[in-house]
């Protein structure tokens, strides 16, 4: 269903020329995949995503999302979706007012309608029936599952996820990758995740970035079963979980 | 009845427009073309419009003709089978593509339609209990608090290294040195306006040097303490319930108290203590500008001479009266950063919880530096101070 695709031209970005994190970065999302972007802690994964959605702008190069240039957030609204890390639910209301803030905002639609909108989607992420709740009376994986259900309120055809599966127990991180997965089969969403987890890299992602960050560069691009047998011993140590060390 | 609605333009506008139709024909509803979010709204009105008067039986809800269907227009086609359920119409969903199926299956369609149960008002007496039980709740917490407090004080009096003293110094910067020129500045205008309004009434009576009078006692026993508490309160109070708050929803203040740090002991007393400094010292100088905000009434208005005025104030104001202001000013200290300080404890449900409680903070310590300051006027009134 998706015409969304991403595409990165030799992107650098940092905060200032002294503190480059990435630079020339290119790279392409194709529309109904699942995309990750892998590293390790300080590579620049969740920043590399905050410049994908426009909240940065780039030192260099440019981000086009669905043939438009990088995103302008002050006008109109994103093709996309997002869901932080920390789920970036507002404190003040309910999971379902959550839910039901983008919808009124950018639907002219009655409440009710609205209301029942947002219960489907609460629904859809396994919430159904916590839509009174206030986002500080949920556990970690919950606070994500909302933030799923908000980012998807107006059924962008492209949502990014920041590290969707940390803190999770692995039950809990499987269902998510599966209403992933639901998400890419059944609705044709297109996915860019950032994550370090690698059970739900190998579950769920069809290619990924990885970033390094003493090159400041991506040092690999492919399938996720690829990239474990790589040469470039960089690559597959961090796919079989090996130390330098080691 | 049948009725055919062309769709809005796409919700972001500037793309193409693509049609859907919503028609009724007898116990058929077909739906056909595009329904897409953007057209929500219409759509929505078409669909009750459309099963208006369906009652008792069975409704067919025809995709055949659907080329695209989101998730949200999915969830308002579910919506309307549980509405249609209530009525006891069997809506049952056919001619669906296996995109469109399995998108029924995502969201709900193929169960059993189900109403969601509106939440039953809560009634007064409800209300009046909640609130009762929450004002409890909140009064044992302040007695659990201060309970703590004394503990602490208690431990630092027998250990005087564990109390977080390093703190201290630049609590009473921010504090302190800080609201010097705002403590001035308002000051000043206390006692300026004070003598203006003073002036016109003494002067008929030929009574203008007991504007010094006047000035001096107000400012020296009641206005520079209750003032400076109130300045303070709204700078330091706001601020260290603030901090302390996302402290605490932060989960910091559980971090240091895994650590073996009393959290009262390492963050109550240094900013109790830092109050404790600043505020009788703010208040000196409170009143000796406000003094100074007088004099410049009596030089300017009264043609005294600052001679004749600072003369006249040292003859009115006694130490005794500055000592009763300082030591207001001291208990005002103290409770501004203990209220302060256990709504920042007391914090919850994040940004909205830290906004709720610095507005607590200034509220309540408003209300108990008047409390207080009446308490003292009755006090010193009784005993002749």
């Amino acid at each position: 269903m998706s015409d969304a695709f991403i595409d990165v031209k030799d992107l650098s970005m940092g905060w200032g020329p002294d503190a480059v994190l990435l630079e020339h970065a290119t790279f392409r999302v194709e529309p109904g995949e699942v995309f990750a972007i892998l590293g390790g802690s300080g590579s620049g994964k969740s920043t590399l995503l905050r410049y994908l959605v426009g909240l940065e702008q780039p030192l260099a190069g440019e981000v086009t999302i669905s043939g438009v240039g990088h995103p302008n957030l002050e006008v109109g609204r994103p093709p996309f979706g997002v869901m932080f890390q920390g789920g970036a639910l507002f404190g003040s209301m309910t999971l379902l007012e959550n839910v039901v803030l983008p919808l009124t905002e950018w639907v002219d639609i009655p409440i009710d309608a609205a209301t029942a909108m947002a219960h489907a989607k609460l629904k859809l992420v396994g919430l159904a029936g916590a839509g009174d709740k206030m986002p500080s009376e949920l556990s970690g994986g919950m606070k994500k599952r909302a933030a799923i259900a908000r980012a998807m309120a107006l059924e962008p055809p492209l949502l990014f996820l920041d590290e969707p599966s940390a803190g999770l127990d692995p039950i809990t991180s499987a269902e998510l990758d599966k209403l992933l997965l639901t998400l890419k089969t059944v609705v044709g969403l297109t996915l860019v995740i950032v994550t370090h987890e690698l059970a739900s890299i190998f579950a769920i992602a069809d290619r990924c970035i990885l970033l390094d960050k003493e090159t400041k560069s991506i040092i690999a691009t492919g399938r996720p079963s690829e990239l474990k047998d790589s040469s470039d011993t960089r690559v597959s140590d961090f796919f079989n979980r090996r130390t330098k060390a080691s | 009845m049948a009725q055919i609605l062309p769709s809005s333009a796409e919700l972001d506008g500037g793309g193409s427009a693509p049609v859907y139709a919503i028609a009724r024909e007898g116990v058929v509803l077909k739906l056909s073309g595009q329904l897409r979010v953007g057209d929500a709204g219409p759509i929505w009105k078409a669909l009750g419009a459309a099963m208006a008067g369906a009652k008792d039986g069975k409704l067919t809800l025809d995709f055949s003709d659907v080329s695209f269907i989101d998730g949200a227009i999915m969830s308002l086609v579910v919506q309307a089978r549980a509405q249609l359920s209530e009525r006891q119409v069997t809506a049952e969903i056919v001619g669906d593509d296996e995109r469109t199926r399995a998108l029924v299956h995502l969201y709900g369609g193929d169960e059993k339609a189900v109403r969601r149960k509106r939440r039953k008002a809560e009634g007064f007496i409800e209300q009046v209990g909640r609130a009762t039980a929450a004002a409890l709740g909140e009064l044992r917490g302040v007695i659990s608090f201060f309970g703590s407090m004394v503990a602490s004080v208690a431990g630092v009096i027998k250990k005087p290294s564990s109390g977080n003293v390093a703190e201290i110094p630049s609590l009473v910067e921010r504090a302190g040195a800080d609201a010097v020129p705002i403590i001035l500045l308002l000051n000043f205008l206390l006692g300026f306006v004070m003598g203006f309004q003073a002036a016109r009434q003494l002067e008929t009576y030929g009574a203008s040097i007991y504007v010094a009078d006047l000035v001096g006692i107000s400012v020296t026993r009641e206005l520079a303490p209750l003032m400076t508490a109130i300045i303070v309160c709204g700078r330091s109070g706001a601020a260290f319930a603030a901090e302390l708050g996302t402290m605490r929803v932060s989960e910091e203040i559980d971090a240091l108290r895994t650590m073996g740090f009393g959290p009262v002991r390492y963050l109550v007393l240094p900013r109790t203590i830092a109050l404790l400094i600043v505020v009788p010292i703010l208040t000196l100088l409170g009143d000796l500008i406000g003094i100074v905000g007088g004099l410049v009434v009596a030089v300017t208005s009264l043609r005294l001479t600052p001679i004749a005025y600072l003369n006249e104030t040292r003859l009115a104001v006694t130490a005794r009266d500055v000592e009763s202001g300082l030591v207001k000013s001291a208990v005002f200290a103290v409770a501004i950063g203990l209220i302060a300080c256990q709504q920042g404890f007391a914090t919850s449900g994040g940004a909205q919880g830290v906004g709720r409680r610095t507005t607590s903070t200034v509220v309540t310590s408003l209300f108990a530096i008047v409390l207080i300051d009446a308490v003292f006027t009755v006090f010193y009134r009784v005993v002749g101070i």
